[in-house]
């Protein structure tokens, strides 16, 4: 049961043993080449806008027109440039920084977008700004992944701690008519799983993973269950919370393109800016994030300087259990009101690899929960702008782009030494 | 003595959680009964606590008589009828329990048996739908060709993981989604496996009746010969586990995959053995549900049984006999829930069940706590018990 050793990893003591990997270069030239080829040369003749600002935005500015495989050539070489400078950092045996790749992708999408949005226009303020709302019950979970297994207990249950406090928040906004009620029992709703989690981790030394999916079967039932058995009947006295209201902040908000985005918004999406951030200082910046690391990393030395084990991670898991409550309160009262069966629809799994995808990072967990509230918006807006072309492909790309991303950019990546093992003091 | 030894197995546990399930499951029907809210709305407690109990036994009755014997049947033969759904439902459980089962005991999660079912599936619709082959090799084919295509989504999975290391959790669930579309986009398009009178929904052909697995009692039951694939790999699990010297390097690698590897095992190559193997056995599940129906079928065919052979796995406990058992008792609440539904309960109380039976099956301490059930190292009357049964001598 105290199985604690750590895998001893090349360039884990010593710079000098560091590999760097050419993989990440080969994927970005395959898509330099794709997007050169598929979107450029043998794109679409046609032109297409991209409207940068929302109409009744207060600045608005101009629009680019342009055609849709010119877009495909200028990216192409632009990718290609990005490539080549990989090339360079990778053979001087630097890692290709993850900001870099960040931008490769962002130009990819641009192309992508300008393809498929042929003769049409790229409405680009309304599919970043929904994308962000989108993303937020992702991130939330996400947090609650990357508090949990940062201090070694594996969190399969985010999606359990989302659809609860989606749940509870919609049924306790519609019976108290107070909606901040609503978004603090939906946060109590999503520690109280992070609690009986914790405690079945730490007290029972049960296993954490299969804690996990049953955590989120039974709730799934729970909610299933009241739901028919009382929502469904009765909705609109048990679920009719309504929505909170969209505000917006002086003088940022008017700021050009992502003033709207990201400053006019609800409580739930603020939330984010405030909290990712917040977790990213405490994790990294601050003893307590030190500690509770070194109990993911490492329990005996944690325990051993006298950090207790067992109560730093019930905390840490049961306060990210909050952070996922709240995520999933903004499903219902942060965005689209009422309650559905099974809303959440795979978002706490898709938030898990989020959390493995950010190598546990707050920040870069965020940003590639964005990628996921991203292409739920585009197969909404895909749909509408080119009926033609197969949305099941389109569905498939951020799915598609996190297994590349795992084979290519993150490979071996390294969890907590500590992740999934029960501690045991002796 | 002997009492005190039997109520600390493992056996006693599960039974227990059993129990608990159902006592948990009751609280929910009691306290959302329609009878129950009336009496308490009109001060009547009596009347209340009368209303619940009714419902939680018209209930768990309805549950019966849908999964196991139906007794207001006309004949005793139609009677049974329920007995035979559960078998039936239960099939696809107990396969992919076994395959899931198998990745835990090689220390991999499969959470992928979705879409290693979509995958299996995409391959058997082609050869039962498009492909013309004679009466009993068509079926074969149609099978073999499923339980392949899902292995080999699995074993794509192991190399990833062994080649690059990429975590096989992120890839499973990844590669559900990939699947699940992938299959939309095959039977959306005419050309490659719509059925052509769909018109513009996803949809498939029925299988060629040369394909479909056979009824066994046309008429009667709606139990076909995927029973015999489900028994199949039932013994094929317990062989491979238990009695292969590849079952033993699997286990060696659960258990410890530095020391496997010290000891000359390859590591990599055994994870992408075990996830060929564990896809393999989930793809007869998805033979199973695919080539036993006479009607076309939309993506939704896998059913979810990929998730839910994650908790028969856990309730089996990793051996064959306890993952045959789990996924009847999961399959008996699949035949039931119909039943249930038509008296006004809510047939989603089961899934809270069947979360509820895994939960206790997690913590042990927890069910002995509630139990006072004695928690004990050695149990060597029950061995003495064992041996003779056995006619062996106690190994020690």
């Amino acid at each position: 049961m105290s199985d604690t050793r750590i895998e001893v990893t090349p360039g884990m003591f010593s710079l000098a043993e560091r590999k760097v990997s050419w993989k990440s270069t080969i994927v970005m030239a395959a898509f330099t080449l794709f997007v050169f080829f598929f979107f450029g040369i043998f794109g679409k003749d046609q032109p297409v806008t991209y409207k940068i600002t929302a109409d009744d935005a207060r600045f608005v500015l101009p629009a680019l027109d342009t055609m849709s495989n010119t877009v495909g050539i200028v990216a192409g070489i632009l990718l290609a440039v990005m490539t080549v400078v990989a090339a360079i950092w990778v053979s001087r045996k630097q890692d290709v920084p993850l900001w870099w790749v960040i931008i490769f992708g962002a130009v990819a999408l641009f192309a992508f977008l300008g393809w498929l949005a042929a003769g049409s226009v790229v409405p680009i303020a309304f599919l970043l700004g929904n994308a962000l709302i989108l993303a937020v019950p992702i991130i939330f979970g996400g947090l609650s992944g990357v508090m949990s297994e940062r201090v070694g207990v594996v969190n399969i249950s985010i999606e359990a701690q989302l659809i609860a406090g989606a749940f509870v928040g919609a049924v306790v906004g519609t019976l108290t008519g107070n909606l901040y009620v609503a978004l603090i029992a939906a946060m109590i709703a999503g520690s109280l799983l992070g609690m009986v989690l914790a405690v079945f981790a730490v007290r029972y030394l049960a296993d954490q993973i299969i804690v996990g999916v049953v955590l989120n079967v039974l709730v799934i039932g729970i909610t299933n269950f009241l739901f028919s058995q009382w929502l469904a009947n009765d909705s609109d006295s048990t679920n009719f919370p309504g929505t909170f209201p969209i505000i917006s902040l002086p003088l940022l908000s008017d700021l050009p393109v992502l003033g709207p985005v990201l400053f006019e918004n609800r409580l739930t999406v603020f939330g984010v800016f405030l909290a990712v951030p917040l977790l990213w200082w405490v994790l990294f910046r601050s003893k307590l994030g030190l500690r509770a690391r070194s109990v993911g990393e490492y329990p005996l030395a944690a325990d051993t300087v006298g950090i207790d084990v067992g109560r730093t991670r019930f905390w840490w898991v049961s306060l990210g259990g909050l952070l996922a409550g709240f995520g999933g309160a903004a499903l219902t009262i942060g965005n689209v009101g009422a309650f559905g069966k099974e809303m959440t629809a795979g978002q706490g799994f898709i938030a898990l690899a989020v959390v493995i995808l950010g190598r546990w990072h707050p920040i870069y967990m965020s940003a590639a929960a964005l990628l996921f509230g991203f292409s739920i918006i585009l197969r909404v807006w895909a749909n509408q702008v080119s009926p033609g072309i197969p949305t099941d492909f389109i569905l498939m790309v951020p799915y598609l782009v996190t297994i590349i991303a795992v084979v290519g950019f993150v490979g071996k990546v390294r969890a907590p030494a500590a992740d999934g093992q029960p501690y045991l003091k002796e | 003595m002997i009492l005190k030894e039997i109520l600390s197995t493992g056996a006693t546990r599960v039974a227990a959680a059993i129990i608990m399930g159902f006592v948990i499951g009751s609280l929910f029907i009691f306290f959302s009964a329609e009878d129950f809210i009336d009496g308490v709305a009109s001060g009547d407690a009596g009347a209340a606590v009368a209303g619940g109990l009714g419902a939680i036994g018209a209930g768990y009755e309805a549950l019966f008589r849908g999964a196991i014997f139906n007794a207001r049947a006309d004949t005793l033969i139609e009677g049974f009828k329920p007995l035979t759904e559960t078998i039936r439902f239960a099939g696809p459980l107990i396969a992919a329990g076994l395959g899931i089962s198998l990745g835990f005991r090689v220390g991999l999660f499969n959470i992928g048996g979705n879409g290693q079912m979509m995958f299996g599936i995409l391959w058997g619709t082609y050869v039962s739908t498009r492909m013309d082959l004679p009466f009993g090799i068509h079926v074969l084919v149609a099978v073999l060709a499923t339980i392949l295509g899902s292995a080999a989504l699995g074993a794509f999975v192991g190399y990833l993981k062994a080649r690059t290391g990429a975590h096989e959790v992120i890839v499973t669930i990844m590669l559900n989604y990939i699947s699940i579309y992938l299959f939309t986009w095959f039977i959306r398009s005419p050309e490659l496996l719509q059925d052509p009178t769909a018109g513009g929904t996803p949809k498939s052909d029925p299988p060629a009746v040369t394909a479909q697995l056979p009824e066994l009692f046309a008429g009667t039951y709606k139990v076909h010969a995927g029973v015999f694939l489900v028994a199949f790999a039932v013994w094929f699990y317990w062989w491979l586990m238990e009695r292969s010297s590849i079952g033993y390097r699997f286990r060696m690698v659960g258990h410890n995959p530095h020391a496997a590897r010290t000891s000359g095992i390859n590591v990599e190559r055994t994870y992408i053995a075990a996830m060929f193997a564990s896809a393999a056995l989930i793809g007869i599940g998805a033979a199973h549900q695919s080539l036993g129906i006479q009607v076309g079928y939309t993506e939704s065919i896998h059913a979810s049984i990929g998730f839910d052979g994650i908790t028969v796995a856990l309730l089996g406990g990793g051996n064959a006999i306890g993952i045959l058992f789990a996924g009847l008792l999961f399959g008996a609440f699949k035949a039931g829930g119909p039943q249930m539904q038509v008296i006004g309960v809510s047939s989603e109380v089961l899934g809270i069940i069947q979360g509820a039976i895994v939960l206790f099956i997690a913590a042990p301490p927890l069910i002995r706590a509630i139990f006072r059930l004695p928690a004990l190292k050695e149990t060597p009357g029950l061995e003495k018990l064992r041996s003779r049964i056995l006619k062996r001598e106690v190994t020690k």
